[in-house]
């Protein structure tokens, strides 16, 4: 090792190694090899001092250039705003029941509103928006609809939020409280029947009685619920709050009402509307049967 | 290892420390396989060190190649070879193929925007990249193969580099003269006969560069489109962005730096070197007979003494990398085989048998040193080891065209939601989403049924068909050449288990291809 010498037939010095007998040449760099490495020094030092380079003990150094990964950021978003303004523009104009003509539009929309739903919505209603039984958050992927299931039911529930107390387009409805209304055994029968207009329990006359009584006024004589005070209907599978005899017994004497934010307040019409329409196409949102009919309906836009 | 001061206690031929593989047996030095020919060209004779070369030097000043021209059969088989390869490069984009309304008529096209390669009648989507990584291997393997049989034929034949510095090689011998002219007016001071001459060959060569780089971005969109786009300044700016660096990088590699790529930026000859063994073809000079040289008035006199080499420097001097094959192998030889040309031509002259330079495996050469008859080429071709790279490559080959014969142009995938995994409808009736994705790689619009297998009583609706009119089967038309996304949802009578069941799809025509997917229906845990 380090046994430098010239390497006879071509005349090079040797580094002085050498393996298995092979020895090693000490050939001089070519020219523009050299050059280049110097460039990519000189490329280096330039570099640092143009971008944020050096680690300081609070943050690097910020570099001539003033450029910095969340101002590109920033930049990007402000793109991505504009390329999305002529979108938002014709969502804007668009009357909701007219949405599903334009099935772009309306794909664009259920992007934009899955977004907004991830951000404002999935904290109660979950990512999946499944809701939760045990909470009293509603289910948006079935088909039961405590206001309405079509696109504008759904546009104006999100506006005007529920039971929001001194908003005066809020939905709102009030169960009333039967604690100490009913005997034992009148109550067991009423839950009896009301589990019987889903197709479980056992109606008897007693619980007709007193279903008739206190209860048909509001959810319907057939348990079909009311859409107009927002009363659930009760002859399906589908239970807000659970479909047990505890679970009901306890929503009779001590009924759990939800609240959900007037979301009219805080996003603008168009989010609003991408919202209704992710919701809507979650699997149970409805035609609009009625809105077809009835042109002063289409007065009705949003501003 | 001895003093660098004193004189080397053996002559020059004895060493053979630093002789790479076979050649140390025969009775000449070569240089080692890590000196650059620049190093090369300086011989010294033993006995009096260089003293200088031993004053480390930074760097090594290049040494112009001024090639001179020759004419031979491995020159024509160059020319054919560069022709055939530059023909393919500039006319392919050009060529059309018809593949009806709904897909692009250029017969080879990289869609980059769609993300589509087409291939005469073959049309590659993303997803079946195997074929690229396929065919990447087959070139790897192909080079193992090529490489272990003929040598480094790629680098002196086939490689880019080498046919644009050729084809730049040829413009400098067209304007400035050959290789003493061309000296003589490199060494000439800047008057304005060079200054013009040099910018006439500049401008050629800025016209070859942009003409390559023009070439490539064909074969990325339309080329009639895109030829008419870009001179009428409304091609895109990556494609005026990419001509730019591909006439610069033309230029300057082809143009300028030639040999040196070869030598000190690529890395081909260091894999193909590590390549080559004993019964690799390679183009070697046979120094058993030419060596000691002498010109041909010095062996007329003692001819007993000279070899065969009259050392006139024709094969350095008709070297594309400069270099002196006589130095036995070294990394700067590309085989391409120019110096074999010369030197058949000055032995036809002196009236001796060609083949002094020559394309020879290690093992021959040994042989005929020891005055045996060399074998015949065919065992180079045909040994383990070339026929078991054919095997592998072949075999790659095949099993791609099968692949390519048998795949299907329609596919689905389903995934079904998990969150949640079902959900329970108003009529006590289950239901799961799931999305499908059906692709169409016909380059026509096909109807396809999805249909629901191995699940009693459910029906189906979809984005598009309401639940009202829900089936049991679907149909939907998938355009040309797409994937269409269907949110496809299921609904079981109420009590239903879980279980699994199977998309299938079927294209409605005549060939009726069909693709099937087998994924679960979730249910309520309490279903009895
Ligand atoms: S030595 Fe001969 S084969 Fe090698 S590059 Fe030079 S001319 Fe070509
Ligand atoms: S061309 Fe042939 S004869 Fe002339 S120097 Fe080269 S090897 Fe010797």
């Amino acid at each position: 090792m380090a046994n430098k010498r010239i390497d006879e037939p071509t005349g090079t010095p040797t580094v002085g190694h050498e393996w298995d007998g092979i020895e090693e040449l000490d050939t001089p760099l070519p020219r523009w090899w050299l050059w280049t490495f110097y460039l990519t020094i000189i490329f280096a030092i330039g570099y640092v001092i143009a971008f944020p380079a050096w680690p300081m003990l609070d943050r690097a150094t910020s570099g001539l250039l003033g450029w910095s990964s969340r101002g590109q950021l920033a930049e990007q978003v402000d793109l991505a705003q504009v390329a999305q303004q002529g979108m938002r523009d014709t969502l804007a104009r668009t009357p909701i029941e007219r949405l599903p003509d334009d099935s772009a539009l309306m794909a664009q929309a259920v992007a934009g509103g899955r977004a907004a739903f991830a951000v404002n919505c999935s904290q109660c209603h979950g990512s999946g928006a499944a809701g939760s039984q045990r909470l009293g958050y509603p289910n948006l992927n079935d088909d039961d609809w405590l206001w309405g299931g079509d696109l504008k039911a759904i546009e104006y529930t999100i506006f005007n939020g529920i039971r929001q107390p001194g908003h005066p387009d809020t939905r709102s409805s009030v169960m009333p409280a039967f604690e100490g209304a009913f005997e034992p055994q009148q109550l067991e029968a009423l839950v009896s029947h009301v589990l019987s207009l889903s197709g479980k329990g056992r109606s008897t006359n007693l619980g007709a009685q007193t279903f008739a009584d206190n209860c048909a006024a509001c959810h319907g004589n057939q348990g079909q619920g009311n859409r107009e005070v927002g009363a659930p209907r009760l002859n399906d599978a589908i239970w807000l709050r659970g479909g047990t005899p505890e679970d009901i017994r306890r929503q009779v004497l001590q009924p759990r009402m939800g609240a959900m934010p007037a979301w009219g307040d805080r996003l603008d019409p168009v989010t609003i509307k991408m919202l209704a329409a992710y919701v809507h196409s979650l699997g149970g949102g409805e035609d609009f049967v009625e809105v077809a009919k009835d042109p002063e309906v289409e007065v009705d836009e949003q501003p | 290892m001895s003093n660098p001061e004193e004189p080397h206690p053996h002559d020059g031929r004895a060493r053979s420390a630093v002789i790479e593989r076979g050649v140390a047996k025969t009775n000449r030095p070569v240089s080692s396989a890590v000196a650059a020919p620049g190093a090369a060209t300086k011989r010294h004779e033993p006995g009096e060190p260089d003293r200088a070369h031993l004053r480390e030097k930074l760097y090594e000043p290049r040494k112009q190649v001024h090639n001179k021209r020759i004419d031979g059969p491995f020159r024509r088989f160059k020319w054919f070879v560069m022709l055939v390869t530059l023909g393919i490069y500039y006319v392919t984009p050009w060529l059309r193929w018809d593949r009806g309304p709904y897909a692009p008529d250029q017969a080879v096209l990289v869609d980059v925007a769609h993300r589509r390669f087409y291939m005469f009648s073959i049309e590659i989507w993303p997803h079946e990249f195997y074929f690229v990584a396929g065919l990447l291997i087959m070139a790897g393997v192909g080079l193992f193969l090529v490489t272990s049989a003929v040598g480094r034929a790629w680098c002196g034949y086939a490689c880019p580099q080498t046919v644009w510095t050729d084809l730049f090689q040829h413009i400098d011998r067209f304007i400035d003269g050959d290789r003493n002219a061309r000296a003589r007016l490199d060494a000439a001071p800047w008057r304005w006969s060079k200054v013009l001459r040099r910018a006439f060959k500049w401008t050629i060569y800025a016209a070859i560069g942009f003409v390559t780089g023009g070439a490539w971005i064909l074969y990325f969109a339309d080329a009639p489109t895109l030829f008419r786009e870009f001179f009428a300044g409304e091609a895109a700016p990556v494609a005026y962005i990419t001509v730019a660096i591909l006439t610069l990088t033309t230029v300057t590699l082809g143009g300028f730096m030639r040999e040196q790529v070869c030598i000190y930026m690529c890395p081909w000859p260091r894999i193909q070197s590590a390549m080559l063994d004993e019964k690799s073809l390679m183009v070697t000079y046979k120094d058993w007979r030419g060596e000691p040289r002498g010109s041909v008035k010095k062996a007329r006199r003692d001819p007993e003494h000279f070899g065969d080499c009259i050392d006139c420097m024709q094969c350095v001097q008709v070297c594309p990398t400069g270099i002196d094959i006589r130095e036995g192998p070294q990394i700067g030889c590309i085989t391409c085989a120019l110096c074999i040309d010369a030197c058949d031509k000055v032995m036809a002259e002196v009236g001796r048998p060609r083949g002094l330079i020559d394309y020879a495996t290690l093992e021959d050469c040994e042989r005929e040193a020891k005055g045996e008859t060399p074998r015949s080429p065919w065992r180079t071709l045909f040994r383990p080891r070339t026929i078991v790279y054919f095997l592998v490559w072949g075999g790659i080959g095949v099993a791609l065209l099968f692949a390519l014969g048998t795949r299907s142009r329609t596919e689905l995938t389903v995934s079904p939601d998990r969150n949640p995994p079902y959900m329970l409808m108003s009529d006590g009736s289950v239901r799961n989403a799931f999305t499908l994705n059906l692709r169409n790689m016909q380059s026509r619009p096909r109807q396809m049924e999805i249909a629901v297998e191995g699940l009693r009583d459910a029906t189906m609706w979809s984005s598009t068909v309401g639940r009202a009119d829900a089936a049991p089967t679907q149909v939907v038309t998938v355009p040309a050449d797409q994937t269409r996304s269907v949110r496809a949802y299921i609904a079981v009578p109420p009590g239903t288990p879980a279980q699994d069941f199977t998309f299938r799809i079927t294209a409605q025509d005549e060939e009726g291809e069909s693709d099937s997917v087998k994924t679960r229906l979730s249910a309520p845990e309490d279903a009895p």
